[in-house]
Parts: C-alpha cells; sequence; structure tokens
C-alpha cells in the first residue's frame, strides 16, 4: 500500500440553519480546501462525499444531487455514508482510493444540512427504530443516548457534574474555533446542570446541536504530496467496525466496536502504546458522556475512568493530551458527516501548527479522530502523523 | 491554514428571517406509505404477543436464546429456527426520564422507556451484552423510584384486544 497524505482543507462555518442549500456549502468548502493548497478541480482525479441520512434533506440519493458543488461532475464519484460514522469514514475511503494506487490526488467532501427537516431534524430519527418492534412505541432518538449514558454513568458510578466537565471544555474550546456554532469561553458546570432536562441524565447542555455546515481535505499519495507541500500529514493508520444491529442486545456500558476499529487503526500505525504515542485526540462527542465512552474504546482510558483525564486536566488544550482541541461537536456543532470531517481537518491543523488560537502546545506529532454511527453501532477511526 | 484565514463562508439564518419574509423556502409535506412483511422471525415474535407469550429464538449451534427472535444467528451464521418461550419478567438494565416527545413536543410527566433483560433468555460470561434485552416502557411507578436492577414484568392488553403488536404489552410495572 503507497502512502496517503492529507495536504489541504477547508470548512464553512457550522450554523443552526443555513442560507446556502447542500451543493452550496459543500462548494464552499471543496474550494477552500483546494486553495489551501493551490491546487484546481483539474487536479483532482477522484472525489468521495459523505452525507447522512436522506431523511434530512428530503432528497433521495442526495449525495448524487449534491455532486456538483462537491465537485463530482466527470470523475469518479461516489458516497460513502455509514451515519453519524460517515465523517471519519469519508478519509479512510479517500484512503483506500490513493493507497490501492489507483488515484495520486483525490478530494473528500462531508456535507449536511440538518435544518431543512422541519420543525426539527430529531423527528427524522424515528426511521432509525425498528418499524415493527420498537417504532409502535413512539421512541425518540434521545432515548438510546439516555439508557446508554445512565447505564454507563451507574455502573461506573460517575457523577454528572463529572460528565458536564466534557461539554464546559468543549464548548470551552470552541470559543477559540473560527467556525463554532456554541462556543463558549464562560460556560460552567453549573450552566450544564441547569439546563432543561431533555431526557434524564441527559440535559441540553449534554447534546450538540443541530446544524448545517460542510468540510473538505484533499489528500495525495506520498511522491506528489512532498511535491506539493512541505508539511504532509499522513494518514498512519485507519479502521472501522460494526457492532450488532440489535441495539438492545448490545453492550451499552463499553463501546467494543471502537476498541476493534481502533485496534485495527493502532496496528496499522505500529502503535503500541496508543496513550504515551498519541498526542491528542479527536473523539466523537454528540454527548458528553459519548467522549468519554469513545476515550475508553480508544484506549485512551481504562473503563469507566476517562473522566478523570477531564478532572485531572490531561484532556485540556494545554494538557498532555488534549481531547477534542477543536471544540468538538458539542462546541463546533454537530452538522453529522461534516462534523465528523472537521475532526480530521483538526488533526490537520494541529499537526501543522496551523490551529491560531486554539493551537496546542509541544509540536503534536500524532493524533486520533474516531466517529461513531449508523444504528448506533459502527466505530470509524483515523490515526494521522506528521 | 485556518489560523490565515479571516473570512468563513455560511450565513447564518435565524427563525426571524422566516418570520419576516427576508428568505424564501418551499414547504413540502412528504406522502410515503408502508406495509411491512413481518417476515418470519418477528412474524413469530408478533403472533406471540397476541397469545401473551413472548418468544426468543435458539440458536442449536452456540446455544443462545435472544430476543427479539431472528431466523439467523449473528454470532455464528447458524439458523435459529427454534423458537422458545422467555419469561415476562425481567430486570431493568437501563431506562431513561423523557420529557420530550418523539417529535419534539414538551410533556410534563415523563415517559419512562428502559432496556428490559427478560428472564429466560441466555445470559453470556460477559453479561453486559444482553441477549434477552428488549425496549419498551414502565408504567405503574413513581419515576423518581426507578433504578437499575429493579424487577419488572409486562402488563398485557386484555386478550380480545391484542393484535400481534409490541404494543399488546401496555408496559412493564414492577414486581
Amino acid at each position: 500500500m503507497r502512502k496517503v497524505a492529507v495536504i489541504g482543507a477547508g470548512m464553512t462555518r457550522f450554523v443552526r440553519r443555513a442560507l446556502e442549500t447542500p451543493k452550496e456549502l459543500s462548494w464552499e468548502a471543496a474550494r477552500m480546501a483546494l486553495d489551501s493548497c493551490e491546487l484546481t478541480m483539474d487536479d483532482i482525479q477522484a472525489t468521495c462525499f459523505g452525507t447522512a441520512p436522506d431523511a434530512f434533506d428530503g432528497i433521495h440519493m442526495n449525495g448524487e444531487y449534491a455532486s456538483d458543488g462537491a465537485g463530482g461532475w466527470g470523475k469518479p464519484y461516489m458516497r460513502s455514508y455509514v451515519g453519524g460514522g460517515t465523517g471519519v469514514f469519508n478519509p479512510i475511503q479517500g484512503w483506500y482510493h490513493v493507497a490501492s494506487g489507483m488515484f495520486d490526488v483525490v478530494m473528500v467532501v462531508a456535507e449536511e444540512k440538518m435544518s431543512s427537516f422541519y420543525p426539527h431534524a430529531q423527528a427524522a430519527f424515528v426511521t432509525i427504530f425498528d418499524h415493527t418492534t420498537e417504532r409502535a412505541l413512539k421512541p425518540n432518538l434521545l432515548w438510546i443516548f439516555a439508557l446508554e449514558m445512565n447505564r454507563y454513568m451507574t455502573t461506573y458510578g460517575i457523577k454528572k457534574e463529572d460528565i458536564a466537565r466534557v461539554s464546559v471544555q468543549h464548548k470551552r474550546n470552541a470559543a477559540n474555533h473560527p467556525c463554532p456554532l456554541l462556543g463558549e469561553a464562560d460556560i460552567t458546570v453549573e450552566d450544564v446542570l441547569n439546563s432543561e432536562t431533555l431526557a434524564w441524565p441527559v440535559q441540553r447542555f449534554d447534546v450538540s446541536p443541530v446544524s448545517d455546515g460542510a468540510v473538505a481535505i484533499i489528500m495525495a499519495a506520498e511522491h506528489v504530496a512532498k511535491r506539493l507541500t512541505s508539511k504532509p500529514v499522513w494518514i498512519e493508520g485507519v479502521g472501522w467496525h460494526l457492532d450488532s444491529a440489535y441495539w438492545t442486545n448490545r453492550d451499552l456500558v463499553y463501546p467494543r466496536y471502537v476498541e476493534y476499529a481502533a485496534k485495527m487503526a493502532y496496528d496499522m500505525a505500529g502503535i503500541r502504546e496508543p496513550r504515551k504515542e498519541i498526542n491528542i485526540a479527536e473523539p466523537y462527542d454528540p454527548f458528553d458522556y459519548k467522549a468519554l465512552h469513545h476515550l475508553e474504546g480508544l484506549q485512551l482510558a481504562d473503563r469507566g475512568r476517562a473522566v478523570e483525564l477531564y478532572i485531572n486536566g490531561t484532556a485540556a488544550p494545554d494538557g498532555n493530551m488534549p481531547v477534542c482541541p477543536s471544540g468538538g461537536l458539542l462546541g463546533v456543532g454537530n452538522p453529522i458527516a461534516a462534523a465528523g470531517l472537521m475532526k480530521i481537518a483538526e488533526l490537520f491543523w494541529q499537526l501543522r501548527g496551523e490551529a491560531g488560537d486554539r493551537q496546542v502546545p509541544g509540536q503534536p506529532r500524532r493524533g486520533v479522530a474516531q466517529a461513531w454511527g449508523d444504528l448506533m453501532q459502527v466505530g470509524t477511526v483515523v490515526v494521522m502523523g506528521r | 491554514m485556518t489560523s490565515r484565514i479571516k473570512h468563513f463562508p455560511g450565513t447564518s439564518l435565524g427563525e426571524k428571517d422566516f418570520d419576516e419574509g427576508k428568505v424564501l423556502f418551499v414547504h413540502d409535506e412528504l406522502k410515503a406509505d408502508y406495509a411491512w412483511d413481518t417476515g418470519i422471525g418477528i412474524g413469530s415474535y408478533l403472533a406471540g404477543l397476541k397469545r401473551g407469550v413472548i418468544l426468543g429464538s435458539y440458536c442449536a449451534h452456540c446455544r443462545k436464546i435472544v430476543v427479539p427472535p431472528r431466523t439467523v444467528c449473528e454470532w455464528c451464521f447458524h439458523p435459529m429456527n427454534e423458537y422458545v418461550q422467555v419469561k415476562d419478567t425481567g430486570m431493568v438494565n437501563t431506562f431513561s426520564l423523557c420529557y420530550v416527545t418523539w417529535d419534539v413536543q414538551r410533556i410534563s410527566e415523563p415517559e419512562i422507556p428502559a432496556v428490559i433483560m427478560l428472564d429466560g433468555a441466555s445470559e453470556l460470561s460477559d453479561s453486559s451484552v444482553i441477549m434477552g434485552g428488549i425496549l419498551h416502557k414502565l408504567g405503574e411507578v413513581d419515576p423518581q423510584k426507578v433504578h437499575i436492577g429493579m424487577r419488572v414484568q409486562a402488563v398485557w392488553k386484555p386478550e380480545p384486544e391484542r393484535e400481534g403488536a409490541i404494543t399488546d404489552i401496555l408496559y412493564f410495572k414492577p414486581i
């Protein structure tokens, strides 16, 4: 397999409701990514596109519909879709396009416009529940998270006020991001604990917001990347893994599918001790407890103890292993597929030392990004290094 | 490059922009009607519910009993063609007190969704994997007194009203 680098990235602001359409958001992000490495569409040999459920847009084959903005015309173009895991799967798709030797330069675009579903995208999620055995109970997407969060915190005796630290840290981090929906420099644990209870134990500030936005990156084979930039960021490892389709049969305490995806990526990257070798982590954080869940699956904390990284400062931007220095989904926002690819773009900027106000100190060498999705059962992991 | 980029695209709109007619939009409703075949595994499950029993399926190869029943064992990929009755009692594996409906309407009395681990399904040595876990709601209980590990039993609809649906169980109540 050939070595593959990320050589450019771009993104739009993440907003609750964008004026721009999915095509327009995709184009804005794609153009910025191309400009960042001084390429044009003529240099792009294939395009990989990601967007989550068609139900949000109400457009069947939404990937193909948005293809003009995403740079798909006249090229090998394909949408990949693993639900919330899409944004970190897209670069894996881009990676094997290039690693296989099929293409030298590939563009990866991820876009989401959740606001079209009226009045609230939440209701579109009812279709992820089994139509015969579950939907008749009128389930709410929050149920799955609330049930999992309760099981997780009760099993390990983790306090809600400690889990709230995750939300506080990420929203504070996002205050330094140029594109955030919910960056809040002064938010406190009390604010989270006093926010509206949606589905106990989940409160409003435990949840990432419905958002619109797009992100794009450019990936290139080694011989091209080295010509185009002095600072390529390499894809060192990739992994993905699926758990049972029956979520009520699943282990709700520990995401083994993330563990298997992470081990696949770490093996490929030659990482034996992830806690020492990973400098920055961007775990998927649509809910605050989810970041903890995923840090444990990523082997960056013992089971039930990821919250200690936030209590002892390890996860802070100036800590030993900053977690979601971008601000994550909780802070920057959660336009599903775009949110995952935002984490890849964040590692790209951080590892190049170009992250501006939110640059973590110590010239980080390696980072891991992860997303989670499908019917709440897929783990997608990418390790990047310079 | 983000540190060098000053302007990021993306125009944020608020509800006011719509109310005041500052932006144009098209409103439409999609109509989609479906009739889903229940299939062999779930069809048996629903027929059981109509009779007032909960069925699981048994894998003769890896000797697991799982609920809801299915025709293939996802662990060993052998057929699961034997249905066995599990109990209508079980334990609350986890629960939530939910103040929002599926379409984001606020409610003051919470719904109590729960994953209920039914008695009689397999328990693996790794007990966190829930072979007999189903989604349902709790009732006849003070929301503040619900806890993980609580023993519960199904409350069934009266027999003439059952139609072969998950809602033939009204809810689970503490025992």
